[in-house]
């Protein structure tokens, strides 16, 4: 399977799978940036009633529909395996029971037909969903916001991440949930703080943790307590806050850290293009706020649709061009990781 | 015929080979070490060494379950998804069967054991028919072995207990059951993908690839408090 380096293609065709947490997801992408398909097999209505990612639920339902899912990618993108040069798969990070699933069927379809299996990492599987978009211009930087990640990273030239900033405790997105649900909203809550944020005034000071000065890291949970603080004890007290009031100022110490943060950085790294993926990339408020930092400036702004933000195997298969042209493989002992170095 | 077998629902990895009834090869550990990292080696290595390839098989067999749901959902998935992409058939058998099948010459009852934790078992009740066909006759499930063995006890035969771990439960079934009980020798406490592929080859139907999910018995702990609390709640 050692691919000499005069005979790799660009326009190489891949099949790639993810399964990290709570979408079973495969696509077919051809020369890391055309689509030719995109399934996504959502559970969230599973997982809803407990208000959460349920780990072993979550794997239980992979296992189910994973060849199902698989065959949809084939037959939307109009392909057979004879057409596959190559399988990629999310190693990691994730939750390890979900990860496996997919990390065992991509070795076996990939055995099966002799193909070689191509190992992504999560998150970048969620910055190359920006190459879906357009090409990136380097140096690049890219805030991965979502419910388990909150990241900035540096793109010096293709596929190098250096990871600048991250988060020292919840993610962005786990804060959102966390705030949802002590306001009676249900799961996942990050989309209704965003609907409600609108309507809302950002009338409550709540903390926005800039940590030491010079810094990238982010932190959540403060905010997050003092959001549930003050909730607790406006009840206590029997003071009553509209949630949309709440939300639009949770959601300002939000999005004020991460665009400051990211504004920074591009500005130290003198980075060409800016790009914003990860769930909590839907949210309207930053998408917004991100506009108007870049709008006018040299810097170019990429922030992929909705569909490619969150979980998705696309993302892993652009992802997995770059693998593909450095020829980077894995063994048939390739394993699902819950924690993983970017690669 | 070329089946493929695959049992890694315990600690237990096995990888096996036959064409029409005859075993080519096997390969099975017992220690507990990375069954994900190890299965897809252990496939190509056997098959390598037999010089057959992916697309000289017809079918795969696989336990598919009851035990570690970790370690069920690694074999299954690799057979399931290894036999799509083949368009060949799959065979699911009850990993407890698999175990029963070592008692081929006992007459009486054969109680196949893994361990679940908390004093409770993976469990069913065998017994071997007429050309060695084995029939199942209470089907697995989870049970806490003390009820289990008083169940046993009032069948009054001879039972055979067939385990990996029953060194865990050995106390507890000789106090209950004494002569009743009858203890599987060596080797015959050790699941065997060979004799997977016996039961794939005389007595299972094939299914589609797709229908192939894990026997795991019992639902997720998240979802047992939901329901208790949903019940809970309906009572009053």
């Amino acid at each position: 399977m050692n691919i000499e380096k005069e005979q790799i293609k660009d326009d190489e065709i891949i099949l790639a799978i993810e399964t990290s947490c709570d979408e079973t997801a495969a696509a077919v992408i051809q020369g890391g940036s055309s689509i030719l398909s995109n399934v996504v097999a959502s559970q969230i209505e599973s997982h809803q009633r407990f208000g959460g990612v349920v780990p072993e639920l979550a794997s239980r339902h992979h296992t189910e529909n994973i060849t199902w899912v698989v065959e949809e990618a084939l037959t939307d993108a109009g392909v057979i395996f004879a057409d596959l040069d190559a399988v990629a798969v999310t190693a990691g990070p994730g939750l390890v029971g979900a990860l496996l699933v997919g990390v065992n069927a991509a070795k076996a379809i990939a055995f099966a037909h002799g193909l070689p299996l191509l190992p992504v990492h999560h998150i970048a599987g969620h910055i190359q969903a920006a190459r879906l978009e357009r090409p990136w211009h380097y140096p690049a930087l890219a805030l991965v916001v979502s419910g388990g990640h909150t990241e900035l990273v540096l793109l010096k030239d293709e596929g190098e991440y250096e990871v600048i900033g991250q988060t020292r405790d919840d993610a962005a997105g786990e804060a959102y949930d966390k705030v949802a649900r002590s306001l009676n909203l249900s799961y996942p809550g990050g989309p209704q703080i965003d609907k409600l944020a609108r309507e809302g005034e950002t009338i409550i000071p709540f903390p926005i943790a800039w940590l030491e000065e010079g810094s990238y890291d982010f932190s959540f949970s403060g905010l997050k307590s003092a959001v549930i603080n003050k909730l607790h004890n406006a009840k206590q007290k029997g003071e009553v806050f509209r949630k949309e009031d709440v939300a639009a100022s949770f959601q300002r110490s939000v999005i004020e850290v991460l665009t400051e943060k990211t504004k920074r950085a591009a500005a130290q790294y003198g980075v060409k293009q800016v790009v914003v993926v990860g769930g909590v990339a839907a949210n309207k408020g930053l998408r917004q706020s991100m506009k108007d930092i870049f709008s006018n400036t040299e810097v170019e702004l990429t922030i992929p649709p909705l569909a490619l933000c969150t979980d998705n195997a696309a993302m892993i298969g652009a992802a997995a061009h770059i693998q593909w042209k450095k020829n980077i493989q894995a063994d048939w002992n390739l394993n699902g990781k819950a924690d993983l170095a970017l690669f | 015929m070329k089946i493929l077998a695959i049992d890694t629902s315990t600690h237990v990895m096995g990888v096996a080979l036959a064409e029409d009834n005859k075993l080519l090869g096997e390969y099975v550990t017992n220690f507990k070490k990375n069954h994900s990292l190890r299965l897809m080696p252990a496939i190509h290595e056997l098959l390598k060494e037999l010089d057959i390839k992916p697309q000289d098989l017809d079918a795969i067999a696989v336990a598919k379950g009851p035990g570690s749901y970790t370690g069920v959902r690694i074999g299954v998935t690799t057979a399931k998804s290894m036999a799509w992409a083949l368009n060949i058939p799959v065979y699911g058998v009850s990993s407890l069967k698999v175990l029963a099948r070592n008692g081929t010459y006992f007459s009486g009852v054969i109680c196949p054991f893994i361990d679940a934790r908390r004093g409770q078992v993976y469990t069913g009740l065998y017994k071997m028919g007429a050309e060695h066909q084995i029939k199942t006759i209470i089907s697995d499930h989870i049970v806490a072995m003390e009820d289990w063995l008083h169940y046993i006890k009032e069948k009054n035969e001879p039972v055979l207990f067939l385990s990996q771990d029953y060194d865990l439960h050995h106390s507890l079934i000789s106090e209950s059951l004494a002569d009743q009980a009858v203890v599987g020798n060596g080797m015959d406490m050790l699941p065997k993908p060979s004799v997977l592929l016996s039961l794939a080859f005389e007595q299972e139907k094939p299914i589609s690839a797709h229908a192939l999910v894990p026997e795991y018995t019992q639902r997720t702990e998240a979802e047992k408090k939901w329901l208790e609390k949903k019940e809970g709640k309906t009572d009053a």
